[in-house]
């Protein structure tokens, strides 16, 4: 598996460690209560097939990555900034 | 049929043409009091306890593949009851004694050897970790003894002591753990439900799960609409695409775990060995095998294979413990889905859906659990009442956070056990 890091090109999956689900990105409101939280914290969608998930280049540019990558042929889609994201709203 | 000494001796000496098929090979009826969906080793367990202990014959397994094909037929096959907190302590304990009669009792062999399983530890800290874990398995009636380097070097003459990374200070020795035939386990409770009546039904994938005003009626499959008041979720790594069916998004994120196995070999490793800082373990199998892995690759999968980076961190580790296993040959890697829960501990529970039970989060240690799991979620299914060795494994522990089970006590969030 090699992750195409926007800033540093295409490296081996060595270089990455994998940081969850990137709905880590839509953080709930603090007063969202027990369900939003629970949901945020700890349950999973678990796609077999594409999932968006973050990753990150510790062993690069140390840059947070949002990868799209399917869960059951390993293949990765795309591969952007989690910062990009974040800004767009996305 | 069954099976005995002089049964084979009789077979062996009038052809082997007595042998019948060890289980029928039904069409699903439009209605049963339950269903199983999957018909791995906890499914099997399940369903052959539901007829047993609580006279429940009239129900069926659902597997969109055969019997044995997921992770029960693809893991390392440790059986073991050295758990540290209570929840695992109580229900591995009762697994591990289910498993000691399970031969007899199924009237199958499923070559569950005791041989012993050796934790090594390589630092104070560890060593403290070890004794207090020992304790906890002394006082749940489990076996436990602390072994100083002598002890282990007596015990595994072929490791190296002389690293220093890791230099060997002890171990933990369980001499109750051991292996079991993977494969044979799925049969044997196959077997064994199936003379009790249960209907085992392959090639049966369920596609969709039917609730009516909050009460489950039944389940779509690709063999048809087949009716039941009581639906067991019971497919280990495909929790999510199941729970999914019912509208439900569980605290479970699949993963791939590899496993490798060596040409056959002359005995050698008499033992199940244990080398938790270098991510590694080992056994051998009746073949000859060397049979060992590692962690998981960290990251989420469905592919049923891993990557090399995790491959080759495993054989480092192996290496490094016993340099002779670098003149075996490798013959066979696979991986298999893993069903992670957020503090590597198992859910046996109610839904908030009447009638829907789901019995998943087994991680990498589900194969041991396989007798325990089955006795206490056909206890769930039949009484509605959680079994008293597993009134820990609840749902809900999570978003309420009472009752978490983190045994490696790196905290109860995905991605970390
Ligand atoms: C490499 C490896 C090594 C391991 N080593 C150990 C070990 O040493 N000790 C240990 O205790 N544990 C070990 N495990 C873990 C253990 O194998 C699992 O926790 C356990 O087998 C999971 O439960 P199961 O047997 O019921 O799962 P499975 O055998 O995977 O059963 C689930 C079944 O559900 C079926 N299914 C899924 N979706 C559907 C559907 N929609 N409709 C119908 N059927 C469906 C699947 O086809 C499958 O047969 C290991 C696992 C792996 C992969
Ligand atoms: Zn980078």
């Amino acid at each position: 598996m090699r992750i195409d890091c926007p800033l540093c090109g295409p490296r081996d999956r060595r270089e990455f460690t994998y940081q969850g689900d990137a709905l880590a990105l839509d953080r709930p409101d603090p007063e969202a209560g027990f369900g939003v939280w629970n949901d945020y914290l700890h349950n999973r969608d678990n796609p077999a097939g594409p999932t968006r998930e973050l990753w990150y280049h510790d062993s690069g540019c140390t840059a947070w990555l949002v990868v799209t990558r399917d869960t059951v042929t390993h293949e990765v889609h795309r591969v952007e900034l989690a910062r990009d994201v974040k800004e767009a709203g996305k | 049929m069954r099976f005995s000494a002089l049964k084979i001796l009789k077979e062996g000496l009038t052809g082997n043409r007595g042998w019948a098929p060890h289980w029928r090979d039904p069409a699903p009826k439009p209605e049963y009091d339950a269903v199983i969906i999957g018909g791995g080793g906890h499914g099997l367990s399940t369903a052959y306890y539901l007829a047993k202990n609580h006279g429940m014959t009239n129900i069926a397994v659902l597997e969109k593949g055969y019997l044995g094909g997921g992770n029960v037929g693809r893991n390392t096959t440790i059986v073991r009851a050295n758990y540290g907190l209570p929840g695992n302590s109580e229900f591995y304990s009762h697994s591990l004694e289910l498993w000691e009669g399970l031969e007899q009792d199924l009237n199958y062999n499923v070559m569950h050897s005791q041989r012993g399983i050796i934790n090594l530890f390589h630092s104070d800290g560890s060593r403290d970790a070890a004794a207090r874990r020992a304790n906890a398995m002394v006082n749940q009636g489990d076996d436990a003894i602390l072994l100083d380097r002598d002890g282990v070097r007596k015990l595994l003459p072929y490791l190296n002591y002389d690293q220093e990374r890791f230099p060997i200070r002890g171990g933990l020795y369980h001499p109750r753990g051991g292996t079991a035939r993977h494969d044979a386990v799925a049969w044997g409770y196959a077997r064994g439900a199936d003379q009790r009546g249960v209907d085992l039904i392959q090639n049966c994938e369920v596609t969709g799960i039917d609730i009516e005003a909050g009460k489950v009626v039944g389940v779509q499959t690709s063999r048809g609409v087949i009716k039941a008041r009581k639906v067991g979720m019971v497919v280990a790594g495909r929790s999510g695409q199941v729970a999914a069916m019912a509208g439900m998004r569980l605290p479970i994120e699949s993963h791939v775990l590899q496993a490798f196995v060596t040409e056959g070999l002359k005995p050698c490793v008499d033992h199940v060995v244990t080398f938790g800082m270098g991510h590694f373990y080992i056994s051998q199998s009746d073949k000859g095998g060397l049979v060992f892995g590692g962690d998981i690759d960290f990251y989420a999968s469905y592919a049923q294979r891993g990557n090399l980076p995790t491959a080759e961190h495993v054989i480092e580790a192996g290496v490094t413990l016993m340099p002779m296993i670098g003149k075996a040959k490798l013959l066979r890697s696979w991986g298999g889905i893993m069903d992670m829960s957020p503090d590597g501990s198992p859910i046996i529970d109610r839904t908030d859906i009447d009638g829907l039970f789901v019995n998943t989060g087994w991680c990498y240690g589900g194969f041991k659990a396989v007798p325990a799991s089955g006795w206490c979620m056909a206890h769930l299914m039949a009484t509605g009442q959680p079994h008293e060795v597993a009134t820990r494994y609840r749902l809900d522990r999570f978003e309420t956070g009472r009752g978490l089970m983190d045994e490696e006590g790196t905290g109860a969030q995905h991605n970390l056990h």
